[in-house]
């Protein structure tokens, strides 16, 4: 029988499913894409508030949301099959970019993240390594037998540790840990053994206070020290926390209402509109509010996982399990920051936060994701 | 290099990403749990402490300080008003490096060291917290301009527009007045917890003279503005507003004119005069010269210009009419005459010969008179118009210190005349218990005899020989002198003598003083109406041992002070001065002129005709306030 009658006749399979709407023929997943845009809508809203009610936030923010919907696009009519094939390509320019990156970057806030393409502006590879990195880990995995041998899972580490440490010497830590994360999901979706999870977990445990005393910058080491005890200084590197946690707190449940956040319209909220955008939503619309966005961003995941469980090889089911749990990782760590759980890493809250290229780069995911789902009859295994 | 043997086994590869699949979920469901699990303690349960916290960061209480009342002279002419001032503060607080701070502003406004000195010392002092330290007042502008367009580089500086005290006249009321300079942490400290809230938005605090005595009613009571502002300190909107009570204007019983006249007649010579109106106790006239300009020091004064008044040998910043003191001499004859008549120990009729000094039985010692070969045979009246030192000699050996104590009491002698001023000082009346208290040592007759003329251990200032003699010139009613316009002093018991008539008679021997054989003739001459006087010569008696003065300026600060009191017109008094010029050397020549032009100012009208002024009103008929003289007296 053909793959294509196989997949018809495989269990839980609805013909119907299969009959091509104007999505389907887009290579564009509907669900996720109406939950996207309602997502980026109710940001939108956030924006005009804490933004002071500027317009012109807006309409830049539109301006990302277009640039990555159309990425979105573009990357959704890719079938799986090339993603795989150019992974190691993609992979590896973009891990010179990242040594370009260190030794003739631009740099800005201290920091060593931009690379200048003369006539096209500025560029962060660390943004194309977001994606290359779990289509890499991804890609080896599909080559080797699952579960991985533990030389399969320390190349996968080499893989993955790579661009993440290129990254952290820009220095920017937050981009290293989440490409990282990235990676390490692969290794986890692969069937990493969950022994060898443990040790991870033990040894992370007991190498966090080496990387404190001897790795880590001055700023980031800050950060820590603010986390653990932001009272200390509320003028100087607690005060975004506190203010952040006033903003959350004094929203209570229904919230202070739109445009009506004393926090953040009176700037005692510093980077309102970017990192901190959650408590401004926290703040106008409380409890309630922030409940709505938790919803919005579980059928997100929700999808995305039930994505990578329809997902049809290896490959695809890895990167797709990769994206979307990095995806909630986002999440989770902009609002642990934001809620003083975690320390400050500049995490944008995804899709919400006003700012630069995360925007594009998430929306690409999104992409791939299509792509995965869309492309399933396609498939020639 | 996939080998058949190593067959990917996708269906046990799928059960494995199933099952990983699963835990993922469970992952993601526990994590969500953990956010709304914060989030619920956050907004719900820790929800009232964070809306305290919210609510403090943006409504803030500011204090809006009342004007500061004005004070005017008895006609209306304003003697210290409020004037706007830009200055340049900065809130340290916001600052960041103050050093590049000030050198930044440095390059904009102009910053001499004196500035940068006090406002090290503002900035170290005790001092409230966020409150802008002041950099520099009067900015032109210019400056003003310069700083608006700079304002973005320089975190915490705000120019402040604060009305600020100004005295108009300057040094002339300078001693009276008194100043008001910036209130500091001592001064609050000092306050009780109520007065602390009335002064919170207060920059100024009355630190001497009239603005001390009556800053309760010059500050007036504190408004209140609940504000909300932005994490830059912005004020954005007022929630609610109290208006601040301005402090109650204040008319003074003083009288520009005569002020004036008093301060002109002085000219450079170093010394004072207070002129009190008996009928009521105003005091017209209250000079000390030489005076310090007052508006040097409501901003804080440089360095520069304090060390020059500290260093001045004349002492500007001293009160001599309020704290001078000095041997009265000669001038409180008339009220030791007063005593030894009323005491029966002489009377008009008793005379004494003189043969130019006196001494005591067994005592080889020879008290002289002023006069050498003595004014042979005197009785009391030739006594007080020649001033004859040794009949009061003999007088005052007769009445003793201890009944000379108790008279001169009664003229405020050796007691404070109770003027609304602090650190008034009592001078000394010595007495017997007063000279075992204060210097341990038994009294002599020699004390007493020294005493009997005003020299020896007694000292009084011109304020207290004001006041001495214009409850003469009221035949023995009391006197208590008075500045503020409202003010009712506690009456005290007139004197009464056992003989009345012996008011007058003194009286007359005092406008005899001013006639052609007495020793105040010089001020008399050409005078629109009848006066009566009493000179007097203060010897100097030594020099501060840490005081260093050039030979020239050692010889003439040895010489005598010169004293005269006088009242005016003699039948009616409307006006008694004091005199005191130091180093005058002849009370009659020298001080004599300077208090007929103070009786003049007070007594003659522009014409220069004699017409008394009325008593000092009340309040309902208080003149409005101008800041010219209308009196017609200044150019």
């Amino acid at each position: 029988m053909s793959q294509r009658e196989f997949i018809r006749q495989m269990p839980g399979h609805a013909p119907g499913s299969l009959s091509p709407g104007l999505a389907e023929r887009l290579h564009l997943d509907a669900p996720l894409l109406a939950s996207l845009l309602l997502l980026m809508l109710g940001g939108l809203t956030v924006l005009y508030s804490a933004g002071g009610e500027s317009m012109e936030l807006v309409v830049r923010q539109c301006i990302r949301f277009g640039a990555g919907l159309t990425a979105m696009f573009v990357l959704a009519q890719i079938p799986p099959r090339s993603y795989r094939f150019w992974a190691p390509v993609i992979y590896s320019v973009g891990l010179i970019l990242l040594i370009l990156v260190l030794v003739m970057g631009t740099e800005a806030k201290g920091a060593q993240r931009w690379l200048s393409i003369p006539g096209a502006g500025r560029f962060q590879p660390s943004e194309v390594m977001k994606l290359a990195v779990p289509a890499m880990v991804a890609w080896y995995f599909s080559e080797r037998t699952l579960p991985p041998r533990l030389s399969d899972v320390l190349a996968a580490l080499l893989l993955l540790g790579l661009p993440a440490m290129l990254i952290g010497l820009q220095p920017d830590l937050g981009t290293a840990i989440l490409i990282a994360a990235s990676g390490l999901v692969v290794l986890f979706m692969a069937g990493l053994s969950w022994r060898l999870i443990a040790v991870a977990v033990l040894l992370v445990v007991t190498a966090a206070p080496v990387m404190y005393f001897f790795v880590m910058h001055d700023y980031q080491r800050n950060r820590v020290d603010t986390f653990l005890n932001p009272e200390a200084d509320p003028r100087g590197t607690g005060w975004n926390i506190i203010q952040s946690k006033t903003a959350i707190g004094s929203g209570g449940l229904d919230g202070k209402g739109w445009l009506d956040g004393t926090q953040s319209r009176l700037d005692f909220l510093p980077e309102s509109s970017t990192d901190f955008i959650l408590a401004v939503l926290s703040e106008e619309f409380g409890l309630m509010g922030v409940c709505l966005l938790l919803g919005m961003y579980l059928i997100i995941v929700g999808r995305g996982f039930f994505i990578s469980w329809q997902a049809q090889e290896t490959f695809s089911r890895l990167l797709a399990s990769s994206l979307i749990m990095t995806f909630f990782i986002y999440v989770f760590v902009n609002i642990g920051m934001v809620t003083g759980l975690m320390p400050v890493v500049g995490v944008p809250l995804p899709l919400i936060s006003y700012g630069g290229t995360s925007i594009v780069t998430l929306l690409a995911s999104f992409g791939m994701l299509m792509s995965v789902h869309t492309h399933r009859r396609l498939i020639g295994y | 290099m996939r080998k058949p043997l190593t067959l990917k086994d996708h269906h046990h590869e799928q059960r494995i990403f199933s099952v990983r699949l699963v835990v993922s979920v469970f992952l993601v469901l526990l994590l969500t749990g953990v956010l709304l699990a914060r989030m619920f303690w956050l907004q719900i349960i820790e929800h009232s402490r964070y809306t305290t916290l919210s609510d403090n960061n943006r409504v803030q209480t500011r204090a809006i300080s009342p004007p500061r009342g004005l004070i005017t002279d008895r006609d209306g002419v304003i003697l210290a008003d409020n004037r706007p001032d830009f200055s340049l503060e900065v809130v340290i607080e916001q600052a960041g490096d103050l050093e590049a701070l000030l050198a930044e502003l440095g390059k904009l406004v102009e910053l001499d060291a004196g500035d940068l000195e006090r406002f090290d010392k503002r900035r170290t002092a005790a001092r409230r917290p966020w409150e802008p330290v002041p950099v520099r007042g009067r900015l032109t502008e210019e400056e003003i301009a310069r700083l608006a367009v700079n304002q973005f580089r320089l975190p915490g500086v705000r120019i402040s527009a604060d009305p600020i005290r100004h005295y108009p006249h300057g040094i002339l009321f300078s001693h009276v007045l008194g100043y008001v300079n910036r209130i500091n942490a001592q001064d609050l400290d000092a306050m009780t917890l109520e007065q602390q809230r009335n002064y919170a938005g207060t920059h100024f605090y009355g630190r001497t003279g009239i603005e001390r005595f009556y800053e309760d009613r010059l500050h007036g009571e504190v408004g209140y503005r609940q504000v909300e502002t932005n994490a830059r300190g912005r004020i954005l909107r007022v929630l609610e507003e109290q208006p601040p009570v301005p402090g109650k204007d204040l008319r003074l019983r003083l009288s520009m004119r005569v002020q004036k006249a008093a301060y002109e007649a002085l000219g450079e010579r170093r010394g004072a005069v207070v002129a009190i109106d008996p009928r009521d106790g105003s005091v017209l006239a209250f000079v000390s010269r030489p005076g310090f300009n007052p508006n040097l020091f409501v901003t804080g004064i440089s360095h520069n210009d304090y060390s020059a008044y500290r260093n001045d040998h004349d002492n500007p910043l001293f009160n001599r009419a309020l704290q001078g003191r000095y041997p009265p001499g000669s001038t409180v004859k008339p009220m030791l005459g007063i005593a030894g008549l009323d005491a029966g120990v002489t009377n008009w009729q008793r005379s004494i010969f003189d043969p130019g000094y006196y001494q005591l039985e067994n005592d080889p010692h020879r008290y002289r008179d002023w006069k050498r070969w003595g004014h042979g045979r005197v009785d009391l009246h030739l006594a007080v118009v020649q001033s004859c030192d040794t009949y009061f000699y003999d007088m005052g050996f007769k009445l003793g210190i201890d009944r000379m104590h108790r008279y001169m009491n009664l003229f405020s002698l050796g007691l404070h005349t109770g003027i609304d001023l602090f650190n008034e000082s009592t001078g000394i009346m010595p007495s017997k218990q007063w000279k075992k208290a204060a210097r341990g040592r038994p009294w002599f007759h020699g004390d007493t005899i020294n005493t009997s003329i005003g020299q020896g251990f007694m000292l009084a200032t011109p304020l207290q020989l004001a006041t001495a003699t214009a409850i003469t010139a009221n035949h023995g009613k009391q006197v208590i002198p008075t500045l503020g316009g409202e003010r009712q002093p506690v009456e005290r018991d007139t004197i009464v003598l056992n003989d009345e008539s012996n008011w007058q008679k003194m009286t007359d021997a005092m406008v005899d003083v001013t006639g052609a054989r007495g020793t105040a003739r010089i001020m008399a001459v050409d005078a629109k109406y009848r006066m009566a006087a009493k000179s007097g010569t203060a010897q100097v008696f030594s020099v501060g041992q840490d005081e260093t003065y050039n030979e020239d300026e050692l010889a003439e600060r040895m010489l005598d002070h010169a004293l005269m009191v006088s009242y005016a017109p003699a039948d009616k008094p409307a006006i008694a001065v004091a005199v005191l010029v130091e180093n005058g050397r002849h009370g009659g020549s020298t001080a004599g002129p300077v208090a007929r032009q103070v009786m003049d100012a007070w007594l003659l009208n522009e014409q220069g005709e004699l017409d008394v002024p009325e008593v000092f009103g009340d309040s309902a008929s208080a003149p409005e306030p101008t800041l010219t003289d209308n009196s017609g007296d200044t150019p």
